[in-house]
């Protein structure tokens, strides 16, 4: 039983579509990377899983249920972003918001928040920095307590946009590592958005590329070929494996950065799985 | 000290210290929000307006707290129409703030009553605070206290990261509009204590002072309101001490040496909280390669 479905979902701005026809369904502890360059709709569909958007055509659910913001059925891990040093909150009082920051009233502590609150601190290891100004906590500090945060509700869906920009690499991979634990043993479904997919390559089940307009899902091993990425951007794009590190290097390098450049409505192109690409890639326009 | 004394069992000093009271526990109260929010410039806007609301109640109905409140309320609704980005919103105060003032100005102008009543919404006049308005006072204080302690936890929330708390479900922008009619009630009477020009060293000085202590939010309300009492009600005592300098002096005076002395002994907040072991085991095998990947 999927935990997120989403059925000929389709996202239009005016005459720009991010994704069209869009099939696709995630299972309880599955990790998903959503890839694409920037402006291709992946945080649009966090958004829309979150609640806060809506399709413009066709359905989503989230266990059974159309998204509803602010439920506890999802966890949201955001891009880490510098806090203020002077801000007066403490790490714990982050992870708390997680639980109860949408309730009313002085956030005074009954002991079983308490008791919550720490388990969530202790479950991404944050014990011994939880107690300080959140302000001057590192990046990859931070973001360990936003997981955390994410996950004190216990969702069935865990949403992370970009959470591994912006730290530093031993950072990235233990901030992933945690995310892919988490899945492990709670069955939580995870969607990653990413534009970087080395850092989670090993944790990665599927993903979904979204590349202006059309997307393809499946393995890392099938979407990821020079076959595939080049229809679905349009232009000749090569697919390098480097000692387990996936590459793309396009024949226009902004053809990579630039999806809005390529947007020619090719109607079937929009939805193909990318489990058979036989078809041979697109001539490249440029 | 004798003279102090004496005074204490007049009437307008009486006034004068349980309103000094109310104003330093409402202004404590929203001081952490309002340093949280990068808010201080709105606060100057607000009381700034105020004073031209104050000199319009004065010239109409001989009423410049009505004024005072009035004006508060009209920017705290221009401030939440103009946005929520801060840089925008900034310089849209500036704009609003310097007009607002030169038809204060003008609005004075126009006023043939005492003298000092001009100097009185500018710089204060807490000695002379009547019945009526202390009664104002306690019902502004009770309004604040009770929308405070409602929102309090998804205003904290909203303003600390508001992404997540929009995606967690917390109305933000409603929040938002909530803080800023506090925020104007609040101003409105904190200018009766210390004038509109000072407003800032009631409604921000004790909270910057109470965030070098702690970072718990709780506690850092709780100094900023214990702060704001000092500043209030220790100026107000000072100048009962037989001088003929104005409280807001004394006020304005003792505010900043708390400030002073919160950041020369204050705890190094980023020492506080966090365990000597500390945790940077995490750092594991550096990646080396990351060129142009998906």
């Amino acid at each position: 039983m999927a935990v997120v479905r989403l059925r000929d979902a389709s996202m239009r701005y005016g005459a720009r579509a991010l994704f069209e026809h869009l099939d696709l369904d995630i299972e309880p502890g599955e990790f998903l990377a959503v890839l694409g360059p920037n402006g291709a709709g992946k945080t649009t569909l966090l958004r829309i899983l979150l609640g806060l958007t809506r399709l413009s055509s066709g359905v989503v659910e989230i266990d059974g249920r159309v998204p509803k913001r602010g439920s506890h059925d999802v966890g949201y891990v955001p891009q880490q972003r510098a806090f203020d040093r002077d801000l007066p909150i403490r790490g714990r009082d982050l992870v708390r918001f997680g639980l109860d920051g949408h309730r009313r009233g002085l956030p005074f502590s009954s002991a079983s928040t308490r008791a919550r609150v720490d388990a969530a601190i202790r479950s991404v290891g944050a014990e011994s920095y939880a107690g300080a100004s959140i302000g001057m906590l590192s990046g990859g500090e931070q973001q360990r307590l936003r997981i955390a945060q994410a996950l004190i509700g216990d969702p069935q869906v865990l949403l992370c946009d970009e959470p591994l920009l912006s730290l530093d690499l031993s950072h990235q991979q233990a901030v992933s590592e945690l995310i892919d634990a988490r899945r492990r043993e709670s069955n939580t479904a995870v969607v990653f958005v990413t534009h970087e997919i080395n850092p989670i390559l090993p944790f990665v089940d599927r993903v979904l590329y979204l590349v202006g307009g059309r997307w393809a899902v499946g393995t890392p091993e099938e979407v990821l070929t020079s076959a595939g990425l080049s229809e679905l951007y349009g232009t000749e794009v090569d697919v390098l494996t480097v000692r387990g590190r996936i590459i793309v290097v396009g024949s226009d390098d902004t053809a990579l950065t630039e999806p809005g450049g390529h947007h020619h409505h090719h109607h079937d192109a929009g939805h193909h799985d990318a489990g058979h690409h036989d078809a041979g890639p697109e001539a490249g326009s440029h | 000290m004798i003279a102090t004394v004496l005074y204490l069992s007049q009437p307008f000093a009486q006034h004068a210290l349980i309103a000094g009271a109310l104003v330093a526990v409402t202004c404590g109260l929203i001081g952490p929000f309002v340093v949280t929010r990068g808010m201080a410039f709105a606060v100057h806007g607000t009381s700034e307006l105020a004073f031209t609301g104050a000199a319009a109640g004065l010239l109409v109905d001989n009423n410049p707290i009505g004024g005072a409140l009035v004006g508060a309320l009209i920017v705290a609704c221009v401030i939440a129409a103009l946005g929520a980005r801060e840089r925008e919103r900034d310089s849209a105060i500036g704009v609003i703030l310097a007009f607002g003032l030169g038809i204060g100005v003008l609005l004075l102008g126009y006023y043939h009553g005492f003298a000092t009543a001009a100097t009185n919404i500018l710089f204060g006049n807490i000695f002379g605070v009547s019945n009526d308005q202390l009664l104002t006072l306690f019902t502004i204080g009770v309004v604040v206290v009770a929308v405070m302690a409602f929102v309090f936890r998804p205003l904290l929330f909203a303003s600390v990261d508001a992404d997540v708390a929009t995606a967690r479900g917390v109305p933000v922008g409603r929040l938002g509009l909530v803080f800023l009619l506090v925020l104007a009630l609040t101003v409105t009477a904190a200018a009766q204590v210390v004038g509109t020009l000072l407003v800032l060293s009631l409604a921000i000085t004790p909270a910057a002072a109470a965030q070098r202590w702690s970072p718990n939010p709780l506690t850092v309300t709780g100094l900023s309101i214990g702060f704001a009492l000092v500043a209030a009600d220790g100026g107000i005592l000072a100048s009962l001490a037989g001088t003929t300098i104005k409280p807001s002096v004394f006020v304005t005076s003792i505010s900043f040496g708390i400030y002073l002395v919160s950041r020369l002994l204050g705890p190094r907040v980023s020492r506080r909280g966090r365990r000597p072991a500390d945790d940077r085991s995490d750092a594991g095998t550096p990646d080396t390669d990351m060129v142009g990947s998906a």
